[in-house]
This record gives structure tokens, C-alpha cells and sequence, in this order.
């Protein structure tokens, strides 16, 4: 698995996603800058990492969907390609259009900046095969704007065709709809998810609940 | 030409700066506010010379960028 990590200005957890792809691929994924127009021959998932991109003008992730980058990764992800997206990586594939819904500001204003539970809603998924089905796990949050929503449609539809990856199994602290806290898309390899299994991957950060994300795709 | 091109929460889409703003104006005596809801307005200088033409700029604009149809609607003005 070939990975490359997307770089938009304000984007502060490259280098965490760096780390998690290294220890469970076992080599360098390659950074890639916004202005690039294509992806490095051979790129099996893009990842958009956390952050602030462009200082969340206009709306989180808004100014990153049409970076000259971005073709490239539609393009990648109609040909059956793998993306993730976590946090404003999440805000940035919505906005794209490339999974449904969007990320209002959280419902209590407040920024979240603290460990939640999430359950695994389905472990038959390149993203999500090292867990057991409805494992709960330990996941950062820091997020301002996660409170994920959608028209009961959309929702409906997402609950139907099995499409949620992620729910809060504590508590919904930023109003999710539906505790809804990572979506897969319908061909099940674009994922989005506010909170940071890459921050959860080493026994020196405290834990290595995440882990189990990048090993399933390691071995996919 | 000048377009201003209004930004606001969908109806029925939470808007908790709106309720916050709301719960302050109560605080500080206005009892009779109802809803409030929060919003962005973007003024846009255009090079159009027809209103009609400007208008449509500044709508493709909203689409594509200004306002996120999924949870925001949007209204445009010729100024």
C-alpha cells in the first residue's frame, strides 16, 4: 500500500500520519504539496490530514476542496482509489463532494479537545479488518466544528446501506447526527472520521488504540 | 458592479451562534427576541455591466464556493 499525504497550508498533523503510516506500512509515505496537479505514480490511498487549513476561512476545509491537488484525488478516488480523511481531512472530503453531508461548529461552541470512545460499526472494510465488529476504542478529538450532519435522506441512506464507520460509544459531545462520527463512501474506500487514530499508535503517546486502522490497510 | 451575496444556516439546520446571540439578547433585556440566525455576507466587485449578468456570476459563485447548498442557502443583491 502506497500512500501519500496531502499538505494544505495550516495542515498540522502530517507528520503525525507520517508516523502511524511508517510503523504499520513499514516504509515512507510521500507528502505531497496542495499545488501539485497529480499524485506520485503508484498512489494506492491519499490521505488529508488534520488541521486548519487555510485558517478555516469561509468554512472548515472550503479553500482546500478546490486546491489544484484536488482533481487529481477525485480522479484517484473515481478509479476505485483508497482516501482518508481524518478531521479537517473529513471537512475537506465533504466539501469536495466526495463523501455527503457536512460539519457544522460543534453544538456546545465549545472546541473539543479530549479522548472519546468510538464503536467500529462494521470490521469487513480495508480501513477497519484489524478490529472485531463493534469494537470500542480510544480516539483523540480536537475539533471545533464536528458536529456532522446531513438530510434525513442522506442519513437514511447511510444507516440503510451500512455506510457508518465510526459512532461515539461514550458520549456525542459535538452533536453529531445520529452519533455519527466517520462515514464510509458507497464503494467503501473513501473514510472520514473527526477523531485521530493517528494520534494512538505507539505505547509513548499513551496507548495503541488507532493503530489497528493503518495495520488493516497495511494488510490490505 | 457590486454584488453582496448572503450566506445563512438552512432552516431546520441548528444554529448554535444564533441560539448563543439569542440566550445574550435575553440577558440583557430584549425579552421579546425570537429566533436568532447568524450569517455571513460577502460583498464582490464585478466586472459585469449588466445586473442580469452579474447576478448570475455572483449565483455561480455561491454554488460553487461562497455557500456549502448542503446545509447553507443563499440570496444575492445588485447593489
Amino acid at each position: 500500500m502506497k500512500a501519500a499525504i496531502l499538505l494544505f497550508p495550516g495542515i498540522n498533523r502530517e507528520r503525525d500520519m507520517v508516523l502511524a503510516v511508517r510503523q504499520s506500512f513499514g516504509h515512507e509515505p510521500q507528502i505531497v504539496w496542495h499545488k501539485e496537479t497529480a499524485l506520485p505514480p503508484g498512489t494506492d490511498l491519499v490521505i488529508l490530514p488534520g488541521g486548519f487549513s487555510f485558517g478555516d476561512y469561509l468554512r472548515c476545509g472550503a479553500m482546500a476542496a478546490h486546491s489544484p491537488i484536488m482533481p487529481a484525488v477525485q480522479a484517484h478516488a473515481a478509479r476505485g482509489g483508497y482516501v482518508l480523511g481524518v478531521c479537517n481531512g473529513f471537512q475537506i472530503l465533504t466539501e469536495a463532494g466526495l463523501l455527503p453531508g457536512a460539519l457544522l461548529r460543534n453544538a456546545s461552541l465549545r472546541f473539543l479537545s479530549m479522548d472519546t470512545m468510538l464503536k467500529v460499526e462494521r470490521a469487513d472494510t480495508v480501513f477497519t479488518s484489524k478490529w472485531q465488529p463493534g469494537a470500542i476504542f480510544r480516539a483523540p478529538m480536537a475539533h471545533g466544528d464536528g458536529n456532522y450532519t446531513a438530510d434525513p435522506a442522506t442519513l437514511d441512506r447511510l444507516e440503510g446501506e451500512n455506510l457508518v464507520a465510526f459512532r461515539y460509544a461514550d458520549e456525542n459531545r459535538n452533536g453529531s447526527a445520529r452519533s455519527i462520527a466517520g462515514i464510509f463512501s458507497p464503494n467503501l474506500r473513501v473514510l472520514g472520521l473527526m477523531p485521530h487514530p493517528e494520534n494512538l499508535v505507539d505505547p509513548l503517546m499513551g496507548g495503541t488504540d488507532g493503530k489497528p486502522l493503518f495495520d488493516s490497510l497495511a494488510a490490505a | 458592479m457590486k454584488a453582496i451575496v448572503t450566506v445563512t444556516l438552512k432552516h431546520g439546520v441548528l444554529d448554535p451562534q444564533g441560539k448563543a446571540i439569542g440566550h445574550a439578547l435575553h440577558t440583557l433585556g430584549f425579552t421579546g427576541v425570537g429566533e436568532v440566525r447568524v450569517g455571513k455576507l460577502i460583498e464582490l466587485e464585478l466586472p459585469d455591466q449588466d445586473p442580469a449578468q452579474a447576478k448570475a456570476t455572483a449565483e455561480d459563485m455561491a454554488r460553487k464556493l461562497l455557500a456549502n447548498t448542503v446545509i447553507e442557502s443563499f440570496k444575492v443583491e445588485i447593489a
